[in-house]
């Protein structure tokens, strides 16, 4: 089944009088159950692509068709709608929320689609068991590792069973073996749920995880191996 | 709601000297007001109460020629035998007590030393002239027979360095329209702690002052207090007499109801103008606060949560910040007020006509000041929190996320 399709996406930012060019025309079709690797240079469009097939960023020209949906066709809270229920991020500063409770930030998007109290908590039990932080639970944030923050980040991306997962640079900020971690977790739970993974990196030993790359190189899609 | 509260709650102890400072600021501008509102207040009823109990009354019976600003001793400008009339007020329930006065304007001398007063010729055995009775300091009260013994206030007897007992020349205006003068003995001396009306008062027995001035068996005008002072309009309309003109305090004592209304407006402008300076305080703060969070705006953004939520995120704190306010402005506001209701303050003489005020003032909190102030406290720190909150619900997601 076919979660995303990408179809002649171009993506400028004006500056000023400036103009780049991040994305040149871009056509992309994930699959369901994916795990994909976006590599390519510093600025080649990576984020770019991920923020468009995320529906965070609307694109300059093209569609972004997510499950079925143009996406470039709903507004700001439809978008949100989408990401809300369709949608999970990781991101490269582990971007948790600072005040609430590894728990709690795993409940947040449960909360926003408004789930009941019982299946809230029994969700939230079983994500932190699936990256094994039932010990954590009530820590916040600065109490705990970067790895174990990626680990909760992953598991609120997981929570309301999202389509697909999009991950950027997620393992940037960690040493080689908590990078090593949150990859065979992902990994994992893309072989256990058949969430469909796409995730940006620049690193080598990252790579190797994916089922496809599919390389950038200024702003066009430049090589796509499975 | 819960889950709202819960986080803006945390987000507020994230910079607790901060939000401390900014309700702090909200309970001062809120504790300001509060202690102003009830001082104007309490000056106000003092005022009111004050010349209602020493010169209006609650209603006053007059003729229907007589002009307060003129004295004049005409007979034709005069009740005619008031003691009857008085009888006949007895069967009115409302009426606690009416009493005639003859007012006539004199100059009392002592060597060089001359001054222009009030002479008030009063029943002294009516329960109306408590208040003077109750304010004798040195001396006696007069007595109903007295021909030659006056009350004269203390700011008055200190001017001519007067004691019990010593005499002094009183000459008064006459109902023909020439003068009289004579020597008096001061029998007492009296204070109501209201210098302005204390030194321009002295007090003879009625029936001296009609013979004093040949006013006969006349009065300037019959006092008259009521049970509450509500019932002045409806006791004025069942003696309605085209005899008479029958006036209430509320008419008499017009310059102080203007005053009172015009100070209310006037407080009300105060409580935008403190209050928009503690508004902008929190304003500020929320604005920082937005901004320092840029980046958790654009995770929440990120996972689903519209603009309305974030919104109302800020304007939850905001709400905070204002109950926090308000209930320390409620308490060291209340605590203020408290202490000026019990103790007061010197104003000393203020010296305005019409205006009977005490030395001293004491506030006076009402229950409808407080609840306006609260509520206007709420809204306008909601208001303020407005601004920071669209600042945060407007924010695009891949903009916050790069957390410029
Ligand atoms: N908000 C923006 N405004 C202006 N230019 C932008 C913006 N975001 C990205 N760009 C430009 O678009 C191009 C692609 O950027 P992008 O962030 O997608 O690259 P990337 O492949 O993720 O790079 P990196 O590996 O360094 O993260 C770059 O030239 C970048 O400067
Ligand atoms: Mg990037």
């Amino acid at each position: 089944m076919e979660v995303a399709k990408l179809t002649n996406i171009t993506r400028v930012f004006k500056i000023g009088q400036v103009e780049t060019r991040a994305l040149r025309g871009v056509n992309l079709s994930i699959q369901s159950g994916e795990f994909t690797a976006l590599v390519g240079p510093s600025g080649s469009g990576k984020t770019t692509l991920l923020q468009l097939i995320g529906c965070l960023d609307q694109p300059t020209s093209g569609t972004v068709i997510i499950n079925g949906q143009d996406a470039t066709k709903l507004n700001r809270n439809q978008r949100a709608d989408l990401r809300k229920g369709s949608l999970g991020f990781i991101f490269q500063f582990f971007a948790l929320i600072p005040t609430l409770t590894a728990r709690e930030n795993i409940e947040m998007p449960l909360l926003l689609l408004r789930q009941k109290d019982s299946e809230r908590k029994a969700r939230v039990a079983e994500l932190l068991q699936a990256v094994s932080l039932q010990d954590r639970a009530h820590h916040r944030p600065d109490q705990l590792s970067g790895g174990q923050q990626q680990r909760v980040a992953i598991a609120r991306a997981l929570a309301t069973h999202p389509l697909i997962i999009l991950a950027d640079e997620p393992t940037a900020n960690l040493d080689t073996e908590n990078g090593k971690q949150v990859m065979e977790i992902m990994q994992r739970l893309n072989k256990e749920t058949g969430v469909t993974f796409v995730f940006a990196t620049h690193d080598p030993r990252v790579i190797e995880y994916a089922s496809r790359v599919v390389t950038l190189q200024d702003g066009l899609i430049e090589n796509d191996t499975k | 709601m819960i889950q709202l509260l819960k986080m803006a709650f945390r987000d507020l102890g994230r910079n607790k000297r901060r939000s401390l400072l900014s309700a702090l600021a909200v309970s001062a501008g809120m504790s300001l007001l509060l202690l102003m509102a009830s001082v104007v207040e309490g000056e106000m009823r003092g005022a009111m109460q004050n010349t209602i109990k020493l010169q209006s009354g609650h209603l006053q019976i007059r003729a229907l020629t007589y002009n307060e600003n003129k004295t004049s001793l005409k007979w034709q400008d005069l009740v005619e035998n008031p003691q009857g009339m008085i009888e006949q007020l007895k069967s009115i329930p409302q009426i606690v007590s009416a009493t005639p006065r003859l007012i006539a304007s004199g100059i009392i001398s002592l060597g060089d030393h001359s001054r222009g007063v009030q002479v008030i010729g009063i029943d002294p055995d009516s329960t109306a002239n408590d208040p003077f009775r109750a304010g004798v300091v040195a001396g006696n009260f007069i007595q109903p027979d007295d021909r030659e013994g006056i009350l004269i206030g203390k700011p008055l007897a200190e001017k001519f360095n007067l004691q019990v007992g010593e005499k002094i020349s009183l000459l008064v205006n006459k109902s023909e329209g020439n003068v009289d003068e004579q020597l008096f003995f001061v029998r007492g001396i009296f204070s109501t702690n209201t210098t302005g009306y204390d030194e321009n008062t002295v007090f003879m027995p009625l029936a001296k002052a009609q013979n004093f001035t040949g006013a006969g068996n006349h009065a300037t005008l019959i006092f008259i207090m009521l049970q509450n002072q509500e019932q002045a309009e409806a006791v004025s309309a069942a003696l309605h007499s085209s005899n008479f003109q029958i006036v209430s305090w509320r008419k008499i004592n017009e310059l102080i109801v203007q005053t009172e209304e015009f100070a209310n407006a006037y407080m009300v402008v105060l409580y935008l103008i403190v209050l928009g300076i503690t508004a902008t305080v929190v304003t500020n703060t929320l604005v920082m606060a937005v901004f320092e969070r840029t980046r958790e705006i654009g995770i929440l953004a990120a996972i689903g949560m519209k603009g309305r939520r974030i919104m109302a995120q800020f304007l939850v704190e905001g709400g905070l910040l204002a109950t926090g306010g308000v209930i320390g402005g409620l308490i060291f506001g209340g605590l203020m007020t408290a202490y000026f209701a019990r103790y007061g303050f010197y104003i000393g003489d203020m010296g305005l006509t019409g205006f009977l005020l005490e030395d001293n003032i004491y506030a006076h909190l009402t229950l409808d000041d407080t609840i306006s102030l609260t509520i206007t406290t709420y809204v306008i720190t909601l208001v303020a929190a407005l601004y920071p909150a669209l600042l945060a619900a407007r924010m695009e997601p891949v903009e916050a996320l790069h957390g410029k």
